[in-house]
């Protein structure tokens, strides 16, 4: 038994009260909160397997389980013009038939073993993740490494997964908040750039992906000298690297890893609004940006605080203005998509219809405002608030091994994690002021509405934001 | 907002296959029962600088007057309002400064509340959870009640109007639960109720529910067990206990005797089936069983269901079965998304001959025993994080809620290691009746 049971008598009840009126609590100020604690990182164990792949390992010993998180530098940028999806296509076909198990025969043994395998395709890398009892690792590796080097793309498999993109582009129509997802980076990135299309592809370049195309793209991307895997969990270096060795040893495809990248987007030069129209619709839903930065950008830290103050926090002031202050949305945002090329920058809400123009006339006030220096209160919580998010990424194995996977994808010092509290500390409202001034240009930015059109369009156009175009929801997944 | 499908939560030894054991994990933890009534259960884990401060107070939606329906989460909205020693906005604002997060949610049978925060803000984090607790309505007034009340407006047309199919749930508790039942009405609430609700009822849910003897607290994390207690006897010392206990809950049973089927139209392009039984609460015999036959009929690609009509038909684009444990009943449901052109009614036939099977022939030993072994390894994954929803805090309080032990860990998996694949069979045959039950069906709108 866990449980220490409970030593629940009265008197000890009555002990509690009296002690409690002894020290009745000061509630006229808010108590004063002490230095933070210190974060103490396991160590990283970097180790090289004998085909060169690279292993980071780092303990995590609460629960007997570990995390393994292969990460392959492929993405989006390595997708062929006409074959938007390929990379995400690619990556989600690895365990559907690998080595001599079929698509079936995968699962059921990952499964079998109380085990958890994902593949997945992200803008910038692929990811083949293995969440495994240590108890059952042994077992687990061979499969793993059978569906990251030995993958067979089978007909059927890549059929049934091409109408299941093809039926999940429809229902992403459905749903303003998916609909807006897409049409935002469609209208800012254009369809020309690789960010403007869904990673998954459209439904045009979806129909022109064949076996053959997932395998040259897997002997081209899926290589150990283009890879990197992170176990996190309750292991150690010397009793992991072995299985491992034994498991990815073999793995040693000929081809030299050939870098993919995103060519960086033109800025847009003028301020545009675009309608899609969904009759009825009891919100609008709304996004205003334009193309933020590479994640590589020098502004990294003032640029989080920046938006940490704008619209990441719940005290930020995007949901402040929009959900406490006027309860025109369930909440409020704002975000740097931060990649190898210059992702989106973008503020948004879901806005109860009849007040569109209302928020986003707050949103512009708030867009403009935060040129102004931010007061040093506001700026001191926000840089409290982000620097000790960090520990909480350490708490779990999957946690754990993402931000060592992280870090290797977009080349972070190995120190990143320890010094990154110091160094939002660091930032200084005169280095946010200057981020804002670089990158939020509201004149500049699109506004992309999905709602109901008969309702809104007056009152945005009377807003005169700029030129406002209504565009068909089929358009922007094209 | 149904809550947990599988409260599940920890550990042991890991099961066959091939025989070996792993480390026995343990949670430990005291409890103890302040003079008001407080419930308070203390937790240490030292992985990361981190505390959690979780609240439970043991009244959900299903506590609602008529007329008032969406009141205990509105409520769950005011408790950030500020309170006397508090001004409005300085909860978040003070927590943040510090690095701390909080969340909250609503249910049908409780109301959870947590604050997240480096393991120097204790102190904080007390302060401000008991005087909510304490004072909360010495600084309410009508106009705050608005503020929020427009806010949970917008969750609701985010979440279910505006949502696809967002509507359905709604839809389907009408058709479950007889007019009164607790269950009947959507924790959301209906708008003209969230238009209805007063300050007056502000006051009197607050006296009535969230007095300390219908709440626990548990303190979980980076801590020392004998300083958190000074500290808890401390910040909840001048909470004052209620004036009358809360009592047990009254209401009309629910009992389905036909198939009840209904159509509704949404702005979506694939048609979607739910189909759904009332059964057995939470813990209760039937179950886990049940949660069992989840993972048969839908957890993975040779899950039944999945394999025929996703995998092998491709007429459905996806399928779920979940068996939604609350405290008075569950619900289980099965839910299919049709592929465009796909034919419901055929859907829904093959659906039945796959839960038929189960009622008849008891599953395969691989496959009871992959489903087995799935659920134990999802009591490790619990545990790994102790802050947040379903974190070890969190996991604490919901087995003092539903089990009266928050070390209810071993007895939970207990069940399920119990279980045969004979009891699956007689589970599906005794609680999922084919000629009783719910059947809703979202049809694209023309």
């Amino acid at each position: 038994m866990t449980a220490r049971g409970s030593f629940l008598l009265s008197g000890l009840c009555a002990l509690s009260a009296i002690v409690g009126a002894q020290q009745l609590p000061d509630r006229s100020k808010a108590p004063a909160v002490g230095p933070p604690p210190a974060l103490k990182l396991p160590a990283v164990e970097r180790r090289t397997l004998s085909n060169g792949l690279q292993v980071l390992v780092i303990g995590v010993h609460k629960v007997p389980a570990v995390h393994l998180e292969l990460a392959v530098r492929t993405g989006v940028g390595a997708d062929p013009p006409s074959k938007a999806g390929l990379s995400s296509l690619t990556a989600d076909m690895l365990d559907e038939g690998a080595g001599s198990r079929s698509a079936l025969e995968v699962s059921d043994a990952v499964e079998f073993l109380g085990a958890d395998l994902s593949t997945s395709g992200g803008v910038d890398a692929a990811f083949v993740q293995l969440h495994v009892p240590v108890a059952r690792l042994a077992d687990a590796l061979p499969i793993m490494a059978d569906v990251i080097a030995r993958p067979t793309f089978p007909d059927a498999e890549l059929k049934r997964l091409r109408d299941e993109r093809l039926a999940a582009l429809l229902e992403m129509q459905d749903d303003p908040e998916q609909l807006v997802r897409v049409a935002f980076p469609r209208l800012v990135f254009g369809s020309q750039h690789r960010y403007g299309s869904p990673e998954i592809g459209t439904a045009a370049s979806l129909k022109t992906i064949e076996t053959a195309d997932l395998k040259a793209f897997h002997a081209a991307q899926y290589l150990p000298s283009n890879a990197v895997l992170v176990a996190a969990g309750d292991v150690t270096a010397d009793t992991i690297v072995p299985l491992l060795e034994q498991a990815f040893g073999s793995w040693k495809p000929p081809a030299t890893p050939k870098p993919s990248s995103v060519p960086p987007a033109r800025q847009l030069t003028a301020r545009h609004v675009y309608l899609i129209d969904k009759p009825g619709a009891a919100q609008s839903q709304v996004r205003i940006g334009g193309i933020g930065v590479p994640r590589s950008t020098p502004d990294y830290f003032a640029l989080r605080v920046l938006n940490t103050v704008l619209g990441e926090a719940f005290t930020s002031r995007l949901n402040n203005n929009l959900r406490e202050v006027h309860g025109y949305a369930y909440g409020a945002s704002s975000r740097f998509d931060m990649r190898l090329s210059a992702g989106p920058f973008f503020a948004g809400a879901g806005i109860q219809t009849d007040k569109t123009p209302e928020a986003l006339r707050e949103f512009f006030n708030e867009l403009t405002r935060i040129h102004e220096p931010v007061p040093l209160a506001e700026l001191e919580k926000a840089k409290n608030y982000l620097a000790l998010l960090v520990p909480r990424t350490f708490e779990t194995t999957r946690g754990t091994a993402d931000a060592l996977a992280t870090a290797w994808i977009y080349g972070l010092p190995g120190d990143y994690y320890t010094t990154y509290a110091d160094r939002v500390r660091a930032v200084t409202a005169a280095d946010v002021k200057r981020a804002a001034d670089k990158y939020i240009q509201p004149d500049r930015f699109a506004v992309v509405i999905v709602g109901d059109r008969k309702t809104i369009e007056p009152g945005v156009r009377a807003l005169n934001l700029g030129p406002l175009t209504v565009i068909e929801p089929a358009e922007v997944f094209k | 907002m149904l809550s947990c499908a599988v409260l599940l939560a920890l550990q042991l030894q890991a099961p066959p296959p091939a025989a070996a054991s792993g480390p026995r994990l343990e949670i430990p933890f005291t409890q103890f029962t302040l003079a008001n009534g407080l419930h308070v259960i203390l937790h240490e884990d030292h992985t990361v600088p981190l505390l959690t401060v979780n609240v439970w107070y043991h009244v959900g939606s299903a506590r609602e007057k008529p007329g008032r329906t969406g009141f205990a989460h509105l409520f769950e909205h005011l408790m950030f309002m500020g309170s006397k020693h508090v001004k409005y906005g300085d909860f978040d604002q003070l927590l943040e400064a510090a690095g701390g997060t909080n969340n909250a949610s609503t249910a049908e049978d409780r109301t959870n509340y947590y604050i997240d925060a480096p393991s120097n803000a204790l102190d904080l984090a007390l302060f401000l959870e008991s005087d909510r607790m304490a004072y909360l309505v010495d600084a309410m007034s009508p106009k705050t009640v608005d503020a929020q009340r427009d806010v949970v407006k917008n969750e609701r047309r985010e979440s279910y109007e505006n949502a696809p199919y967002g509507m359905a749930s709604i839809e389907i508790a009408e058709m479950l639960y007889p007019k009164g039942h607790p269950y009947r009405w959507p924790t959301i609430g209906y708008m003209e109720d969230l238009t209805a609700a007063t300050y007056e009822d502000v006051v009197d849910f607050f006296r009535t529910y969230y007095q300390p003897g219908n709440a626990s607290l548990v303190i979980a994390g980076d801590i020392d067990p004998a300083q958190a207690r000074a500290a808890v006897e401390k910040w909840f010392a001048d909470v004052k206990p209620g004036a009358a206990p809360v009592p047990p809950i009254d209401y009309p049973h629910a009992n389905l005797t036909e198939v009840k089927t209904k159509t509704i139209h949404d702005r979506v392009q694939l048609p979607r089936l739910y189909l759904t039984w009332l059964t057995p609460a939470h813990l209760e015999p039937g179950d886990a069983e049940l949660d069992v036959l989840s993972l048969l009929l839908a957890g993975g690609k040779n899950s039944r269901l999945y394999k025929r009509l996703v995998y092998e038909l491709q007429i459905a684009q996806d399928v779920a079965a979940v068996q939604g444990s609350k405290a008075l009943n569950s619900e289980y449901q099965i839910v299919v998304t049709a592929r465009p052109d796909a034919d419901i009614a055929r859907i829904r036939a093959i659906v039945d001959e796959e839960v038929r099977k189960l009622q008849q022939d008891a599953p395969g030993d691989r496959e009871f025993r992959r489903a087995i072994n799935q659920i134990e390894s999802s009591f490790y994954d619990r545990l790994e994080r102790v802050g947040g929803f379903d974190g070890v805090g969190d996991e604490l309080n919901a087995y003092y809620a539903d089990a009266g032990n928050p070390g209810y860990f071993n007895e939970d998996l207990a069940r399920y290691r119990a279980l045969s694949p004979a009891d699956i069979t007689a589970a599906a045959a005794r609680f999922l009746p084919l000629n009783r039950r719910v059947e809703l069906v979202v049809e694209p709108a023309k």
